[in-house]
């Protein structure tokens, strides 16, 4: 009873063959370029949706943080507090170390505008006093616009004595970057489900070829082929699905981005802003094509493991 | 080489491949296998390959008890059994050269090393000009060479034929024993199943007959077993 030792082969041959095995099964693929383009454009327009969302709301965040970093103070000032002390207050407050510019509003002014825009001129006629308070508008000093920075200049305004009320108008940003963050809630569970999709759809196209070579798996195991072996091939096709999906995921992104770059640069100019639509960064695109080709990977893996033990040579 | 213990096979659903067998084939043997249809000659051979596994006795191959054997380690096992079909069982998706090649791929050999081995198995059966050719432009005769050269492209120390000539004319079946007659002089263990009676008695070679599962005749021993 002697049970022969397991032969190990130097690795030179080892990556020889998987390097073999990858190329072949690359061969495979383009000999039905036809079929093997379908199955990958399903998962590159599978990934493409969560990728080109994700492109999106960075841009998106990119936008609204430019927006945070232009926060200005509102302060309005008591009613006891004239024009004229204001007027010096604001004088004041522009030599202030931190703040770029102050706007004063003067409650007669307000009032005016508020007459202008809002049809109650009748009934603030009737009053026989102005009831807007003085106000001044303050943009702080590029290096301290930052949100929690600013607050603290807001913290400081609250202690003058003219002040009243003290607001940063920070709050619509706010609420943006709310809506934000559930979107990328949304972007991740997509991502989770769009990447299931990619698992079966890999897993099937993986049993169907299992079943159109179940010959040639027979008789491979007919004359020794380990279950390693038979399942390689299966394999890196799946991870070249996955690739290549990636790649035509990658692809449609930035197409779109480039479509779309050319009428939001238009949109940003109205607003005055250079504003430039940024493409998928080297990064996320890394990430894209390595997770797709894991996803390729692991979904042959399923449909190997589930499959290949069924077929016995007889 | 081979030794079988009181070896039955029954398949799910009643039937009987084999009964009781008791066998011992010794190295550099040269065995023919004959019986009418059904009669166990292929379930013989699978146990041998471990296509199928016994339900009761042992089936001793080359020091190795099959029936011990874990499913993991049968393709090491096939490895050093060569087997041979009826229908070859040629992958036509390739050339000659890859056909032949596939049993040293599947060992892991390097790429010089299955290029010198194939060539020297295509040029044994005479097929050597042919190792670029796709195995359906070839005539029968030809296909079966071209898996009598996987067969015993590795080396292996047992071979089984499984009806190697059922399909073939009495000439080229003629060609094929005569082959694997010379395999068996450098050393190589054959055992062919065949129903062919005329052409394995002209062999002069052992006969081992199968009926309903059970060995009736055994010409060596000359004595008639039936259990």
């Amino acid at each position: 009873m002697s049970r022969k030792p397991r032969i190990i082969f130097p690795v030179h041959i080892w990556l020889q063959r998987h390097a073999q095995v990858a190329l072949s099964c690359l061969g495979r693929l383009s000999r039905n370029a036809l079929s093997s383009l379908m199955s990958c454009a399903v998962i590159g327009i599978a990934l493409a949706l969560p990728v080109g969302l994700h492109v999106m709301l960075h841009n998106l965040q990119q936008v609204s943080g430019s927006w945070e970093s232009g926060a200005s103070i509102s302060v309005f000032l008591k009613q006891k507090v004239s024009e004229e002390q204001a007027a010096s207050l604001a004088e004041k407050l522009r030599k202030h170390q931190r703040i770029q510019e102050v706007q004063l509003i003067t409650r007669s002014d307000a009032l005016q505008e508020f007459q202008r825009q809002s049809g109650f001129a009748d009934a603030l006629q009737a009053l026989d006093y102005n009831p807007l308070p003085n106000l001044l508008f303050i943009q702080p000093k590029t290096d301290f616009t930052t949100a929690e920075k600013a607050q603290q200049l807001v913290q400081e305004l609250r202690l003058l004595p003219e002040a009243d009320i003290v607001q940063l108008d920070l709050q619509w940003v706010r609420r943006l970057q709310a809506i934000t963050i559930i979107a990328q809630r949304a972007v991740v569970v997509l991502t989770a489900l769009l990447s299931m999709a990619v698992l079966l759809i890999v897993g099937n196209t993986i049993r169907l070829e299992i079943q159109n070579r179940r010959t040639e798996i027979e008789i491979t195991k007919l004359i020794g082929a380990t279950n390693a072996f038979i399942r390689r091939p299966f394999l890196y096709t799946g991870f070249w699905y996955g690739l290549f999906g990636g790649l035509i995921a990658w692809s449609l992104v930035a197409l779109a981005i480039s479509l779309l770059s050319g009428p939001v640069a238009t949109l940003a100019q109205l607003y005055q802003s250079s504003f430039d639509l940024s493409n998928l960064d080297a990064t996320t695109a890394l990430i894209l094509l390595g997770g797709s080709s894991l996803l390729g990977l692991l979904g042959s893996w399923m449909a190997v493991g589930r499959h290949l033990s069924a077929i016995q040579p007889s | 080489m081979i030794h079988f213990d009181n070896v039955s096979k029954r398949y799910p659903g009643g039937h009987t491949g084999l009964s009781h067998v008791n066998l011992r084939i010794d190295a550099d043997e040269m065995v023919f296998l004959t019986g009418h249809s059904g009669a166990g000659k292929s379930t013989l051979l699978k146990l041998i390959g471990l296509l199928e596994r016994s339900s009761a006795g042992q089936v001793h191959v080359n020091g190795r008890n099959l029936t011990r054997l874990k499913n993991r380690q049968i393709p090491y096992h096939r490895r050093e059994v060569g087997m041979i079909f009826q229908d070859h069982r040629l992958l036509f998706d390739r050339t000659v050269f890859d056909n032949v090649a596939l049993p040293l791929v599947v060992s892991g050999l390097g790429h010089k090393e299955i290029g010198r081995r194939v060539r020297a198995a295509l040029d044994k059966v005479g097929l050597l000009h042919k190792e670029r050719a796709a195995p359906v432009t070839l005539s029968g005769g030809e296909q079966q060479r071209v898996g009598i050269a996987r067969a015993v492209v590795s080396k292996p120390p047992l071979v089984l034929a499984d009806e190697p000539t059922g399909n073939l004319d009495p000439e080229l079946s003629q060609e094929i024993m005569d082959l694997f007659s010379d395999f068996n002089r450098v050393g190589v263990t054959l055992l062919i199943a065949s129903h062919d009676i005329a052409l394995i008695r002209g062999m002069n070679k052992r006969i081992l007959t199968l009926s309903n599962g059970a060995l009736v005749a055994d010409s060596k021993t000359e004595t008639v077993d039936v259990t």
